[in-house]
């Protein structure tokens, strides 16, 4: 059962000049899962994927793909896994088949291969229509998908994209999530970066929090909102002058209750399902008319904020690119 | 939960060959792009029209077979000492957009990435010198040596252009953008390609002027092109020592700048893309 991990950083530090970058990053992630890694820009993810896809030397640590590490053994990484990059890295000047004749060519794929695997991925990210074009008339949304086809020419094992949706729009994202689901039922460990809690939460079955270079947090997405604070039940009642008794009856069943008179909301910290089953049946056998009541988990919005004092979004909006001297 | 997804036998098929796929790559964007080729056709033959017949009447050469015959090795040792232009602009444009960080990520030999930029490059500037013999023949060169001496002259110009590649290789690695290469490359290959005797004779330009023309590297190459092609008297008794020896002077500088700038260049490369 137990086959080792897929990915495995291993106290990855990164230094340019004085700037810490990255300032040791572990974790592992095993065969056939998604890891995704948040963090704001600047946060030092891009430089992390760097060093594991044997792009950047570590400062010190390193890391393993594939059970290969990527100090002693950067061609059997380079062998075992495919990157696609924070900007789309395809050839603008070259059409979409000519691009990933290029890598497969690269690869020393045969050529019979390249082509057989060229239609079967414009096919599955439907750009067989657009293969024959320069990718320069390409959408945003198509040239990233090129750019995930490319690294796919030679079927690696392991993926790593950086930030592989930043600049679409949401519909291109949503497809572009459908395709990753897909790789991954089909045996493909990830390792993803994004700077959207959303993505995160949708994709990933692991989660670490990265800020300032270091792991700040790390779980399933679950776990995460749970350590950031309690949940808490959300009660709407019909009539906004039913508001005072209704909040009468939450105080005596929890100490802390916010009132919204706009929304006709009551907001009590609750200590999970078991608290909300019990405020509901409290408000069912009163009379006052509830439009609705649920638990409201913490988004991983609010995780982010617990955990780095600041959203992430509004990070400072440094490109990490610009970290490189 | 077993992958079964089929996994392609990845072979490695050495530098030479990942190197030609690159090549080709640096190929069929000419043809998307011909406009590239403007520097080593339009530009150079723009230059042949405005000094042979704009220019060239007056400028004495002491050329046996006039002007414009003189002209040709200038406008070659020109074209040639531009190769690292076109490098410095290809190399800057496939970092600054992530090729080459995607064609690092994959399993070939690093220096591919390098020996196909440098082959297309060399490619590229040799359209250059067959643009200019074809232009040149049209307007009244000719080569009045022997055979050898003219091939050599030919050698010659190669073997300059791969000493540029590694000059184009270094300023391509060192620049952020292709607008900075354009600005650098500028503001220097220009007063070096001029500041010599590729245009006008070096006689007649003031002392200080003369003897730095004299000394470029480039004076060498054009005076060796015009000797070994014959289109050109004997240098003036006294000119400085690398005219009285163009050929010999310029296999050095040749290897000369190749021995220092090329491992510059790889470790500035490396740096660049490396961390």
């Amino acid at each position: 059962m137990s086959s080792p991990p897929a990915i495995e950083a291993d106290n990855l530090v990164k230094h340019f000049g004085d700037t810490v970058a990255v300032d040791g990053v572990s974790f592992s992630v095993p065969e056939g899962t998604v890891l995704g890694m948040l963090g704001p820009n600047g946060a030092g993810k891009t430089t992390t994927v760097r060093m594991m896809t044997t792009l950047t030397t570590p400062t010190s640590g390193t890391a393993r793909v594939a059970g290969h590490d990527v100090l002693r053994e950067p061609g059997a990484v380079r062998r075992s896994m495919g990157l696609t990059g924070q900007a789309a890295t395809v050839d603008e000047l070259l059409t979409g088949r000519e691009n990933l004749r290029l890598i497969g060519g690269l690869y020393g794929l045969s050529r019979s291969y390249i082509t057989r695997a060229s239609e079967d991925l414009l096919e599955r990210f439907s750009l067989t229509d657009a293969g024959n074009r320069i990718v320069k008339t390409y959408s945003g949304g198509m040239r990233r998908r090129l750019d995930l086809a490319v690294s796919l020419i030679a079927t690696p094992p392991v993926l790593f994209l950086d930030e592989p949706t930043t600049g679409l729009d949401p519909r291109s994202r949503v497809e572009l999530w459908d395709v990753l689901r897909e790789l991954v039922r089909e045996g493909t460990t990830l390792l993803l970066t994004t700077q959207y809690l959303e993505e995160a939460d949708q994709l990933a079955d692991r989660i670490v929090v990265i800020d300032k270079g270091t792991v700040i947090a790390e779980g399933t997405p679950l776990q995460l909102k749970d350590q950031s604070g309690k949940a808490a039940v959300v009660v709407t009642v019909s009539d906004v002058a039913d508001l005072p008794a209704a909040e009468k009856l939450l105080r005596s069943q929890v100490s802390e209750v916010h009132i919204d008179e706009a929304s006709r909301q009551l907001t009590a910290a609750a200590n999970g399902l078991a608290d909300m089953t019990r405020i509901a049946s409290v408000f069912a056998d009163s009379t006052i008319e509830l439009d609705d009541l649920g638990l409201k988990r913490p988004s991983l919005d609010d995780v982010f904020l617990h955990l780095t004092g600041h959203r992430a979004e509004d990070a400072d909006e440094q490109p990490e690119e610009e970290m490189v001297p | 939960m077993s992958a079964t997804l089929e996994r392609p036998e990845i072979r490695d098929t050495g530098l030479l060959r990942q190197s030609m796929v690159i090549v080709r790559r640096n190929l069929i964007h000419i043809k998307r792009m011909p406009e590239m080729l403007m520097d080593v056709t339009i530009q150079p033959v723009m230059f042949v029209m405005l000094f042979a017949f704009v220019f060239g009447g007056s400028i004495q050469t002491g050329s046996p077979s006039g002007y414009r015959e003189w002209l040709l090795g200038g406008i070659m040792g020109q074209t040639i000492a531009f190769a690292s232009f076109v490098v410095a602009v290809g190399l800057t444009a496939d970092i600054d957009k992530g090729i080459v960080d995607r064609m690092r990520s994959l399993p070939i030999n690093p220096a591919a990435v390098l020996v196909g930029r440098s082959i297309s490059s060399l490619l590229h500037s040799s359209i250059g010198i067959v643009v200019m013999s074809l232009t040149g023949l049209v307007i009244g060169w000719r080569i009045r040596g022997s055979v050898f001496d003219a091939v050599l002259a030919y050698v010659l110009l190669l073997l300059w252009g791969f000493a540029m590649i590694w000059v184009g290789i270094l300023v391509g690695s060192k620049m952020r953008s292709v607008e900075a290469v354009n600005g650098v490359m500028f503001t220097t290959m220009f007063p070096i390609t001029f500041l010599a005797n590729t245009f006008a004779p070096t006689e007649n330009m003031p002392t200080a002027l003369r003897w730095l023309a004299e000394w470029n590297p480039i004076s060498a190459l054009v005076q060796a092109v015009r000797e070994l092609w014959g289109n050109t008297s004997p240098v003036a008794s006294d000119a400085a020592l690398p005219l009285q020896h163009p050929v010999l002077t310029t296999f050095i500088w040749t290897i000369g700048i190749t021995v220092v700038i090329a491992p510059l260049a790889i470790r500035t490369f490396r740096h660049r893309t490396q961390d």
